[in-house]
């Protein structure tokens, strides 16, 4: 195995007047290093104004994706050997404007997120001393697959539908979504539909299913996308074959 | 907050032709053009049977003509293309429960094959009869 | 937070099922068809079926239904698909005109199908 690998690193500055650029930088190969390890040897020892994301280093906070070789990755999560001879094209997220280097803008997402209302709705409000509200484990398998999101975007950098309309409310909130609306505490399914079944809902969706190729946690995006259209269909059918008052 | 002068990166036209699954994305949503085609297709037949004998055989004649055997070849391919990526989708659009359990995704494609198959012996024998 | 607001009807998901019921049709019962009549019997793999026989079939009113009803979806299905393919693959911005044009064609088709269906029984 080689001793080094070239590292082809997208820089942006904002305060400059040009584009992006690309800078190469050679990092030592290492069997454990992840391309995560070599930006940290950049800003360690070569270059200290890179600019990037990370926290955890182990897959749960969902701050280090990038675009590794023009797939969405989790950098911590990537090995450099899995790239040897390189080089290594690292590029920020694709589908979201560029801050600095590496960083992108999530605002977007930030924005729509509180849109399908991701947390417990109630009709009743318990309170503590009421008691807690019980759950099977079959309750819990329910939905326990999309509430595995790190909101790490590789779904968004993936979606060509986000990229060409950001209308589109893009696949982890409505994978979120659908988290709720299977957990069996929550009643809140109604007021999510009102917000998908628009059209920047779930309906721009072509069914690319990237989004679910890409997810670092297994959490399928483009099947609880398309289980949204389908239950949007149902609630439209039996909206025109049921009067107003039995629904 | 200071203003951040942010980069918007364009999407290329050819984006599709970047990744071979975004390719086989495309070629599959242009499966549909295909579909149209044997519409008329299937609807020209149908025509030429309600006309009478001769212009049933005139029209399978035309049909063996080689530019009308070339795309329906095409087609057909575009087709297959169809079948084989509706059916690999369908576990991952319908949550289909066997008694309570998520029934594996092998087990739903495999019944949609079968039904693929009973349907063509069907059809086979109502046409050849 | 309980008021149930009226749900305005939509378009959109009633399209939706029938493109989806048009992709089960063009997997399940076009296959065979087309292997048949566009290529087995014009090839002479398979002899081609008598006139008269196939005129009965074409002609029973349940074969009318049937076809009619496969015929449109798969119409609805294609158009459906070609307009989320106009604006993903070519970006086309002139996004009302590509679905008038594209669920149009599927209405004209659908007619057609009406007329000549009708014509062969
Ligand atoms: S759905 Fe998967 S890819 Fe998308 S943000 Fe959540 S964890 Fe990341
Ligand atoms: S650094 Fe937290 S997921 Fe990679």
């Amino acid at each position: 195995m080689a001793d080094s690998i070239r590292l082809e690193v997208t820089r942006y500055r904002p305060e400059g007047d040009s584009g992006p650029e690309v800078q190469e930088y050679d990092v030592p190969l290492r069997k454990e290093w992840t391309v995560l390890d070599g930006l940290n040897h950049v800003k360690d020892e070569v270059d200290t104004t890179l600019a990037f994301r990370w926290s955890c280093r182990m897959g749960i906070c969902g701050s280090c994706g990038m675009n590794v070789d023009g797939e969405p990755k989790l950098t911590c999560a990537t090995f450099l050997s899995d790239y040897a001879p390189g080089p290594v094209r690292v590029e920020p997220l694709a589908n979201f404007p560029i801050v600095r280097d590496l960083v992108v803008d999530l605002y977007d997402f930030m924005e729509k997120l509180p849109r399908v209302k991701p947390w417990i709705i109630r009709d009743d409000d318990l309170t503590v001393i009421d008691g807690e509200y019980l759950q099977t484990p079959e309750e819990l398998d329910a939905y326990k697959q999309f509430s595995m999101c790190i909101n790490c975007m590789l779904c968004y950098a993936a979606c060509p539908v986000y990229g060409l309309d950001p209308e589109f409310i893009g696949p982890a909130a409505i994978a979120l979504a659908e988290r709720y609306d299977l957990d069996s505490r929550d009643r809140g399914a109604r007021e999510r539909l009102d917000v998908l079944i628009e059209h920047e809902g779930v309906w721009g969706c072509t069914f690319v299913g990237e989004c679910t190729r890409v997810c670092p946690k297994h959490v399928d995006p483009a099947g609880a996308i398309q289980r949204y259209k389908l239950k949007a269909a149902k609630e439209n059918v039996m909206a025109f074959l049921l009067p107003r008052g039995a629904r | 907050m200071t203003e951040v002068r942010v980069h918007h990166r364009p999407i290329s036209t050819w984006w599709w032709t970047r990744k071979p699954t975004y390719f086989v994305f495309v070629m599959r949503e242009l499966s549909s053009i295909f579909v149209a085609w044997f519409v008329v297709y299937l609807l020209m037949l149908v025509y030429a049977v309600g006309r009478g004998e001769a212009a049933y055989e005139d029209f399978l004649a035309w049909a063996a003509t080689p530019w009308v055997v070339v795309l329906n070849v095409v087609a057909s391919l575009f087709l297959v293309l169809h079948v084989v990526t509706w059916f690999n989708l369908t576990p991952q659009a319908m949550d289909v429960r066997i008694r309570g359990q998520k029934a594996p995704a092998s087990l739903v494609v495999a019944s949609q094959y079968v039904g693929l198959a009973v349907v063509s012996a069907f059809v086979l024998w109502l046409v050849t009869r | 937070m309980t008021a149930r607001r009226p749900r305005k009807r939509r378009i959109e998901p009633l399209v939706w099922l029938m493109f989806s019921g048009g992709g089960v049709m063009a997997a399940v019962f076009l296959p065979v068809l087309v292997f048949l009549f566009a290529l087995a019997f014009p090839l002479g793999w398979i002899s081609p079926p008598d006139h008269d026989h196939l005129l009965a079939v074409v002609g029973h009113p349940v074969t009318f239904l049937f076809l009619l009803g496969m015929f449109v979806v798969l119409l609805v299905h294609s158009a459906h698909r070609f307009r989320y393919t106009l604006y993903d693959g070519l970006q086309l911005k002139r996004k009302r005109m590509v679905a008038v044009l594209c669920y149009g064609a599927a209405v004209v088709g659908s007619i057609a199908a009406v007329v000549v269906l009708w014509a062969a029984t």
